[in-house]
């Protein structure tokens, strides 16, 4: 393997794991604090991509100036994140956090289906695609080969803001130790006058953005159609099994290995390509059960 | 206490059997209903749902003329996408219930493999209007199964035909196909036809990524640092539209010759991302300015009448359809003919499938007595041209079919083994675009 295709492969690898990390991160924050596995988080992707590319769409028919889709991108997210995920957690998972996780799971399942009909419903089935806002951002030169500077620049930046800003954001701000508070023991918050409905509402609202934010940032790389949902669980669930539940850190560096070896696979191995996920997944579980970043849990009781 | 339900098991078998008698199946009857199966969910909707809404203007204009012989024509619509299970439970309970005359079935060559000996079984006439494998009929010979359309065979050798007939020098080819049947069964036909035809050509890289997969970066960047002289792709939807503008946009278009066999499905959505000069197939001679058609006014008037009711011009799953409805409607006219103008039974319209000839919306089709069609093929390439928003095709050929198909009897790889480099200068008619 020649230099030139190690670097080319890093390139693709850091570029595919960003977009990734950038789906896995809602799920992992949301099962972190509420304890619930979101399967309707592949539709919030799915809708945020959708309503970027309308939006983007929109602007570029009325003639206003093309660098608005970055913003229209980010407040599309926005709007799913609080309309979409708001109503989902005040609607029907409010109700449900003491039940069985079974029941939990059938729920968010139900809300994924619906969402994938009501997608169909508004957007139809043909194919959409937004590439202005790849395309304004131009190509770059690395190791010879052509590369779009908003898969390999803008991406990763975007990945690592949502990290370190997660991060800030839980361990700096009053907010996020009272979310903290909450995860560590929620009878213990509540009894010192915690809201944890709000907390959850609110977590619940943060993880439903991100998971649109994804899809909008997802927007311009591919094409936008029925189904494009349902494969971004399964693949989230995989980082964020193989991190660890809850685990955000573990999530990224999870999201970069899975990133790199699929990139790997496809110059070495293609064969394996689709399966390099799935392969880390189950060798990583079958060594640490708990994912490679958890922590032991403490016994309740 | 058991006597009433036997009663009335009994009584409903009577029903039954009075209306499957065949004095009663002459009569004409109230309508002609069929049942079709298409993709209304799911990425292959973007096949589906066209072919639907053809379908629906179809069965409008045919009845608007007095339906088949006389008796209007119903549809009612399975949807592929709610998966196997589905479609064969909902297949059985149209048949069984005696609800469908004839099916058109599927859109998917997995499906068609399970509704085949399926439609059999209940013998009831199957058409498969639009899936590919050609190893269904080839492996088995059945009564009730008909594909009027042409299958992989011929699809991916008039492909490869017209590249070499156009590119004769290429040294290197790269394929990126989907993974799963029609991404493999495709290649697999192109590099055995390519080794018989053009042993010298070496294949750098074979691709098959996910169904679906979101992106294609690292694809294109290995095909960048590879610099194959041919890419071929056999994908479809938003699959075949994600990897070519990621092509596109990174310039491998201009130091590759892309072969995109079914792009003309997608030519109106990713047009303007198309450089001039990508061969472009299309599963038959389907396109909205097909050559020789399109100074026919009927043509005509349905490409436009289609683009007005749905935005965009017809593309090939809209042909199939069309070409399954011409082919019904042909041999119930053919039955009733052998029948002495009487409305034909069922039966009598499964024989007349056999060397029936009609035609839809390209040249005439014949039915051959394996039960799949011959259907010639058409490819191009992308020109940009004014009056259309995206590029329409130049220096197009028509392949005849009966020349790039195995004959009745024979399989498609043992064909192929018998095939010589002169196979490269099978005759075509050559059209420009006008």
């Amino acid at each position: 393997m020649s230099l030139q295709t190690i670097m080319l492969a890093v390139f693709d690898g850091v570029a595919y794991a960003a977009l990734v990390f950038l789906v896995a991160v809602g799920m992992t924050l949301v099962f972190g604090v509420m304890r619930i596995l979101n399967v309707a988080h592949g539709s919030l992707y799915a809708l945020g991509a959708y309503l970027a590319a309308s939006l983007v769409l929109g602007l570029g028919a009325s003639g206003w100036s093309p660098w608005l889709a970055y913003p229209a991108m980010a407040a599309a997210a926005a709007i799913i994140g609080v309309v979409v995920g708001g109503a989902i957690e005040t609607l029907l998972l409010q109700r449900i956090y003491a039940k069985e996780e079974a029941l939990q799971l059938l729920v968010t399942f139900a809300v994924f289906m619906m969402l994938e009909n009501i997608q169909r419903l508004v957007w139809g089935v043909q194919p959409y695609f937004v590439g202005e806002p790849l395309q304004m951002l131009g190509n770059i030169e690395l190791g010879g080969i052509a590369y779009t500077r908003y898969q390999t620049l803008l991406l990763p930046a975007v990945a690592l803001i949502v990290l370190f800003g997660l991060r800030f954001f839980l361990r700096g701000t009053l907010t996020g130790q009272v979310i903290l508070a909450v995860t560590e023991d929620r009878e213990a918050a509540t009894s010192i006058g915690v809201n944890a409905r709000r907390v959850f509402l609110s977590t619940f609202i943060i993880g439903a953005t991100l998971a649109a934010l994804a899809g909008a940032l997802a927007a311009p790389t591919t094409s936008i159609q029925p189904g494009m949902g349902a494969d971004m669980i399964v693949l989230s669930f995989a980082v964020a099994a193989t991190a660890g539940l809850g685990n955000i850190e573990g999530s990224a560096l999870t999201a970069l290995l899975i990133g790199l070896a699929r990139s790997f696979a496809v110059y070495i191995a293609p064969e394996l390509e689709v399966l390099t996920p799935y392969l880390i997944m189950v060798i990583v579980l079958l060594v640490r059960p708990q994912g490679l970043f958890a922590r032991p849990e403490a016994r309740r009781i | 206490m058991l006597r009433r339900p036997l009663m009335i098991a009994a009584a409903s078998l009577a029903v039954l059997a009075g209306a499957a008698s065949p004095s009663f199946a002459q009569d004409k009857p109230a309508e002609i209903r069929i049942g079709i199966s298409t993709f209304l969910s799911g990425p292959a909707s973007v096949f589906g749902e066209p072919a639907k809404q053809a379908a629906e203007m179809i069965v409008e204009d045919m009845n608007r003329n007095g339906g088949i012989l006389g008796a209007p024509v119903r549809v009612s619509y399975i949807d592929e996408g709610a998966g196997l299970e589905t479609l064969t439970t909902e297949y059985k309970r149209l048949a069984t219930e005696g609800k469908v005359d004839a099916f058109f079935a599927s859109i998917s060559s997995g499906n068609c493999n399970k509704i085949a000996p399926l439609a059999e079984d209940l013998k009831v006439l199957n058409i498969m209007w639009d899936c590919g494998t050609q190893q269904i009929l080839e492996q088995t010979k059945y009564r009730y199964v008909f594909r009027t359309q042409a299958n992989a065979t011929p699809e991916v050798l008039a492909t490869l035909l017209y590249l070499l007939k156009t590119k004769p020098n290429f040294k290197t080819i790269a394929v990126v196909n989907q993974d799963y049947a029609w991404g493999r069964d495709s290649w697999a036909i192109f590099s055995q036809a390519l080794k018989k035809l053009r042993p010298d050509v070496q294949v750098v890289a074979e691709l098959f990524p996910k169904f679906g997969a979101p992106d294609y970066s690292t694809e294109v960047s290995r095909l960048l640092a590879l610099r194959p002289d041919v890419v071929l792709s056999t994908s479809w939807g938003g699959d075949l539209d994600t990897f070519v503008r990621q092509a596109a946009q990174r310039g491998l278009m201009r130091s590759s010759t892309f072969v995109l066999a079914l792009g003309e499905s997608s030519l109106q959505r990713i047009g303007k991302d198309l450089p001039d000069g990508v061969i472009i197939g299309a599963r038959g001679d389907h396109y909205f300015l097909h050559p020789e058609q399109r100074d026919n006014a009927k043509f005509k008037a349905f490409m436009d009448a289609f683009k007005a009711k749905t935005g965009s011009y017809p593309i090939y799953p809209v042909f199939h359809m069309a070409q399954a409805f011409a082919g019904l409607e042909a041999a119930y006219k053919k039955a009733s003919g052998a029948n002495g103008g009487k409305f034909p039974t069922k039966d009598q319209v499964v024989d007349a499938m056999n060397g029936l000839k009609f035609q839809a919306m390209g040249r005439p089709i014949t039915m051959r007595a394996d039960g799949q069609g011959e259907e010639d093929q058409i490819l191009g390439v992308t020109r940009r041209v004014e009056g259309y928003a995206f590029p329409v095709l130049d220096d197009m050929m028509i392949f005849p079919a009966a020349k790039i198909m195995p004959p009745v009897g024979q399989k498609s790889e043992d064909w192929i083994n018998t095939l010589t480099p002169d196979f490269i200068n099978t005759p075509v008619s050559s059209f420009k675009h006008r």
